[in-house]
């Protein structure tokens, strides 16, 4: 009987962490930035179908980076795991950190376990809160990790170039137009020095939790013309709600 | 590296299969017990509980108006005299509900559940016709507490967003589902109301001219009907009206049905039975 191969617990998780990693850096990164109205999902992504950026619940929003059909999987898991909760209890109790815990007990778990693939992914929750020192953000890394983000994360490929760019710029209490702006420069910076891309509203995918917006559902896409109108520096385009045909008005039970 | 993987707070397998967007069919598997009306009743059992009665509904031009009384039955005692009946379902559309008042609305919790459930997990909104048929599928699977008393009977009325229409769809109790051209009621009233708007509906009526149909019929009905409840001028509780256009759901406020509920009751003292439609 020969003897196996001894490897070290954290040689063993190393290796593990170290393929989870590539396989996000892969994908292009996701942008997350509070402003004063709320918080702002912009992402880089030519697909109108495949978001990375979708909405859970009331106030909680998910982004992801990484492979598709891991955090499609999560995604969907959130959204049945916040309604079922909401049906249960009550919509307010539904929150952001409850969701958080529920991914880290899941990637951890799988993280650890020695029988499965760890989760090529990288997550991010965002509740918006009654004021702006009420929003949080937490960003999941695939061991399981959950890291409570102040005012701005980013996640995927690049990810700490277009940090402390954005770490550089971002103030509190920008207006969305502002916010946009940013992130959007942020996204297009070339991490090897060179010059920036110019990223089309085609290319991007923005959404917004937006505390100021009257429906009981804080998740709106900024889609077409009101990006375009964004994009452009044109503050008015930050009320245009005609383009959102899935509001859902408050619920009147 | 062995850990023990057993109960540790991961995601159940329900939660992670793909499959339906269905939150109905997610609870059927994970917790049946939250589905209201799976709990059956011992045999031979009667049990009071308050009943909600008369519901209206009619198509206008650009939308269409769904309306009910305020009035909760238990046998002779009225139970509530503010119960609500009328609940949007989504931005277009929205259920009114006769029969057992407490499964009636967790049955449209569910069902508002089950449409939003829908739309953030496909990224779409069902279609009309969707919406109508996922409610059929709640309504029967309730069959087994009607039979014993304790029925739901909603009306489904919404704004067709690909046909830019007012649509009603009535059930009955084993969720058979039928679309009605015009207008609809359903309740124990609703035989009164259903022949008050039949004298009064035409095709052409504008919106206010629909909200004032639809409260002469629920007083139509609360006037031959005991267990619906017209207006209450005294408490002041008006029915509760709702619009449904191509600007998406609207509830009339108070003052707005009051405003129209008013009128109609200063009408009546002069004529006690309402308008007159002519003879031919």
């Amino acid at each position: 009987m020969s003897t196996p191969f001894y490897v070290s617990p954290q040689q063993a998780m190393a290796d593990r962490a170290e393929y989870a990693r590539k396989g996000i850096a892969r994908g292009r990164s996701v942008v997350v930035l509070t402003y004063a109205d709320g918080i702002v999902f912009v992402a880089e992504n030519t697909s109108r179908a495949l978001h990375k950026v979708s909405e859970i619940y009331d106030k909680i929003a998910f982004a992801a980076v990484g492979r598709y059909n891991e955090f499609e999987n999560l995604r969907i898991g959130g959204v049945r795991y916040a309604d079922l909760r909401g049906y249960s209890y009550d919509r307010a109790d539904v929150t952001a950190r409850g969701l958080a815990n529920v991914y880290a007990q899941t990637l951890g778990t799988v993280f650890s376990s020695v029988g499965e693939k760890p989760y090529e992914v990288e997550l991010i929750v965002a509740e918006v809160g009654r004021t702006a020192d009420n929003d949080q953000i937490y960003r999941l890394t695939p061991d399981g990790s959950v890291v409570d983000e102040k005012n701005y994360v980013v996640v995927g490929g690049n990810a700490d170039s277009i940090g402390n760019y954005l770490g550089q710029r971002h103030r509190v209490g920008m207006s969305l137009t502002e916010a946009v702006k940013v992130a959007v420069d942020s996204l297009a910076r070339d991490p090897n020095g060179g010059s920036p891309r110019a990223l089309t509203p085609e290319q991007l995918e923005v959404a917004v939790l937006d505390r100021q917006r009257f429906q009981q559902r804080k998740f709106k896409r900024i889609l077409g013309n009101q990006l375009g109108r964004l994009l452009d520096g044109d503050q008015s385009a930050e009320a245009d709600d005609e383009d959102d045909p899935a509001a859902t008005p408050p619920s009147d039970e | 590296m062995e850990a023990n993987t057993r109960g540790t707070g991961r995601l159940p397998a329900a939660f992670l299969t793909p499959g339906s967007s269905s939150f109905l069919d997610f609870l059927a598997e994970h917790k049946p017990e939250l589905i209201p009306g799976r709990g059956g009743l011992p045999e031979g059992s009667v049990v009071e509980a308050p009943h909600g009665t008369t519901i209206v509904a009619a198509v206008f031009d650009g939308g269409v108006v769904i309306a009910g009384d305020r009035r909760a039955t238990m046998g002779n005692v009225i139970a509530q005299r503010d119960i609500e009946k009328v609940f949007p379902a989504d931005e277009y559309s929205a259920v009114g509900i006769a029969g057992t008042a407490g499964l009636a609305v967790e049955m449209v919790r569910l069902f508002q559940l089950e449409l939003e459930h829908y739309e953030k997990i496909e990224g779409t909104t069902l279609s009309l016709e969707g919406k109508a048929n996922r409610l059929t599928s709640m309504i029967r699977g309730n069959l087994g507490m009607a039979m014993q008393g304790l029925a739901v009977v909603p009306i489904f009325a919404g704004y067709d967003l690909d046909l830019g229409r007012g649509r009603i769809f009535n059930y009955d109790v084993t969720g058979g589902r039928s679309e009605e051209r015009g207008f609809a009621a359903t309740g124990s009233g609703s035989v009164f109301a259903r022949g008050s708007m039949k004298k009064l509906y035409r095709e052409d009526l504008t919106a206010e001219q629909a909200v004032t149909l639809v409260v002469q019929a629920l007083y139509d009905a609360a006037d031959d009907d005991s267990a619906t409840g017209g207006p209450d001028l005294a408490r002041k509780i008006f029915p509760i009206v709702s619009l449904i256009t191509e600007d998406g759901f609207r509830r009339l406020t108070d003052a707005e049905v009051a405003e129209t509920a008013v009128a109609i009751t200063d009408e009546r003292l002069t004529r006690p039975n309402g308008p007159q439609a002519p003879l031919i």
